[in-house]
């Protein structure tokens, strides 16, 4: 065994144009959720705790879009989902349009854990989750409710099931910007946080919360040989099956971890834009994305550190 | 190469003792929805179109648990679900938590060619469904007092029925044997190619008996109960929770592609050696036209049929394979 290994994101898709000050907050936010999970695996905290703890603090920040922080739908309400896999046992969990819960990780988690089912959504979700109810204007940042309002002058709907205007008046004549969702990246925020982590037993886990639409559960995979959190664009990731396409490239073409996490980015999103992290068994640590930016950070047992936003 | 097509009414503990009037209308509604599969084939229907179409008839169906015959949650509520997936394209749409939409498959549908989105669920589905004008019903239609019954003695059991489970058995007494005789109710799913390799896969189910309101099941989840692409179509059925940690269908795909096995191949490694036993059935249908139906439960309700005139109907690996004229 190659000892530990961990990564985070804090989403792909960044405005070129984010001021110095905000990149610098992100990368200190990112640094310190990677010391918190090393701590964690320098005491010998199983896998599956320290990609939830690292999780619930990216939550806990409304720096990136999930738990406070989270994109508003149309409607002015947060609608969060978040997925969490144990690869030694293949278990996991996942919530969707959960509301009021302060950490949807820890809420997946307890799926897992402490029902009969995988996935839970909605009322539904939020019923298991009444111990843990906070007050939904929790998650409501001002920053956010700018946002929804950026977004709707910029007649793009927001995580809804409407399509999109392609060039509506306002937008006609200026060459055509940089988009994610549909939206322009100026107005985009990045969804979804996620660690992945292998402990130095060798076991591997993997975690992804947003605050974006549903189906986190294509986007979080763990097995016996990798783990596997991606993010950007949600539905190029459900129809690539993006997160267990990295495990299944390693284990029936026998490729390694980079080159698994290359060959999916690079041939399997076709013009959606996505990014993922990922760790091996053997505490590999790999990331990879085809947009102009991802919030990262990895970590090996070995002394490596990195914390990147573009390229 | 040829088209083919193959379908399911759920797998599970079906007990080869199924009384005949419990067997009779399932069965005679495989041989209906197999016939109009093919039928549709024969007269060039895409095969998008075509597992659509057959996945409507089972949905009105009320034997299977799709549609109308949906089992109830723990609050006696229905809560349906359903994936369709094109292979050429990738394309796919999925919805969940639907009260009142009579089939749910077409809704599927509708959010992968009119929402930028693939997946939908509860409030934001319906709503989308009444704007797109759909049919829909009180949700009163989808609950037949068979399915009220079943959620009666689940409950008594304090437990959650998967498909076809026995009630549990009360080991300190006797328990009477259920009204009904059985718990036969099976998600229910299609997949078919044309002659040209273009592949689709539709799965449809009311989840499991006394599941948490809320819960979502494996069949709406791409790459676990429903899955295409250019290699294959894959519907699975059984018990949810597994087959989203096997990401079944989307393996069976996987091994085709990557390791270069065949159909046939895949499939069984995936029944009989990556998931529990008990637990998985599926229907799976490749570009060359080759048909697989494993399971690795007791029985599956399971129908198919390809262009070389080979057909099939059949619940269990003993019974006779009735080989019908569907052609």
């Amino acid at each position: 065994m190659g000892g530990w290994a961990i990564a985070v994101h804090g989403g792909a898709g960044v405005d070129p144009n984010l001021p110095p000050h905000r990149q610098e907050q992100a990368k200190q936010l990112l640094t310190r959720c990677l010391h918190l999970g090393i701590s964690a695996l320098n005491s010998n905290l199983p896998a599956i705790d320290v990609v939830e703890l690292v999780v619930r603090e990216l939550e806990t920040d409304p720096l990136f879009n999930s738990g406070r922080g989270s994109a508003l739908t149309e409607k002015g309400t947060v609608e969060m989902e978040a997925s969490i896999m144990d690869g030694t046992k293949r278990r996991c969990g996942a919530v969707s349009g959960v509301t009021t819960v302060k950490n949807p990780i820890s809420l997946a988690r307890l799926v897992m854990d402490k029902s009969p089912h995988s996935y839970l959504a909605f009322s539904g979700a939020e019923q298991f989750a009444r111990q843990q109810i906070v007050d939904n204007d929790y998650f409501i940042t001002p920053e956010n409710v700018g946002m929804l309002k950026l977004a709707k002058e910029a007649n793009a709907i927001l995580f809804d099931y409407r399509i999109p205007i392609e060039t509506c008046g306002a937008g006609a004549g200026k060459e055509k910007a940089l988009q994610m969702n549909g939206l322009p990246i100026s107005v985009y925020a990045p969804e979804t946080v996620g660690c992945v982590v292998v402990d130095s037993e060798g076991a591997c886990a993997a975690a992804t919360s947003t605050g974006g639409l549903m189906n986190k559960m294509t986007g979080t995979y763990a097995c016996e040989l990798c783990g596997v959190s991606c993010t950007g664009e949600g539905e190029a990731i459900i129809r690539a099956t993006l997160a267990r396409e990295v495990a299944a490239v390693m284990e029936y073409k026998g490729l390694r971890l980079q080159q698994a996490v290359d060959f999916v980015i690079k041939e399997r999103l076709d013009q959606g834009m996505a990014g993922l992290i990922a760790v091996s068994n053997t505490g590999e640590v790999a990331y990879g994305f085809n947009c102009n930016g991802m919030f990262r950070g990895c970590a090996t047992q070995d002394g490596f550190m990195e914390v990147g936003i573009w390229e | 190469m040829g088209w083919a097509i193959a379908l399911h009414g759920g797998a599970g503990d079906i007990p080869l003792s199924l009384p005949p009037d419990r067997r009779q209308p399932r069965e005679d509604a495989l041989r209906r929805c197999l016939r109009i599969g093919v039928e549709a084939l024969k007269s060039q229907m895409p095969p998008l179109d075509v597992v659509e179409l057959v996945v409507r008839e089972l949905e009105n169906c009320p034997h299977y648990n799709a549609g109308r015959g949906s089992v109830l949650t723990s609050k006696g509520t229905v809560e349906m679900e359903a994936a369709i997936m094109d292979g050429n394209t990738k394309k796919c749409g999925a919805v969940s938590g639907l009260t009142t939409v009579v089939n749910a498959i077409s809704l599927a549908r509708l959010v992968m060619e009119k929402t930028p989105h693939i997946y939908l669920a509860f409030d934001g589905a319906e709503e989308f469904a009444k704007e797109q004008g759909v049919e829909t019903v009180d949700s009163s239609h989808f609950i037949t007092p068979e399915n009220i019954e079943r959620l009666k003695q689940a409950k008594e059991a304090n437990r959650v029925q998967i498909d076809y489970t026995q009630p549990i058995q009360n080991d300190a007494k006797k328990e009477p044997p259920m009204p009904n005789g059985d718990t036969q109710l099976g998600t229910v799913g299609c997949v078919a190619v044309d002659s040209h390799g273009n592949l689709a896969s539709a799965t449809s189910t009311g989840g499991l008996v006394n599941k948490m309101a809320g819960r979502i099941g494996d069949t709406p989840l791409i790459g676990a109960g429903t899955y295409a692409n250019e290699f294959c179509a894959v519907s699975a059925t059984g018990k949810g929770e597994a087959i989203i940690r096997g990401t079944v269908a989307r393996d069976v795909a996987a091994m085709m592609e990557f390791k270069g096995v065949s159909l046939e191949e895949a499939t069984k490694c995936i029944v009989e050696e990556r998931t529990p036993k008990g637990t998985v059935g599926l229907v799976a249908v490749s570009a060359k036209g080759e048909i697989a139906m494993p399971y690795n439960t007791t029985g599956m309700f399971r129908a198919c049929a390809s262009e070389d005139g080979y057909s099939e109907i059949a619940i269990w690996s003993s019974d006779l394979k009735e080989v019908s004229d569907v052609h």
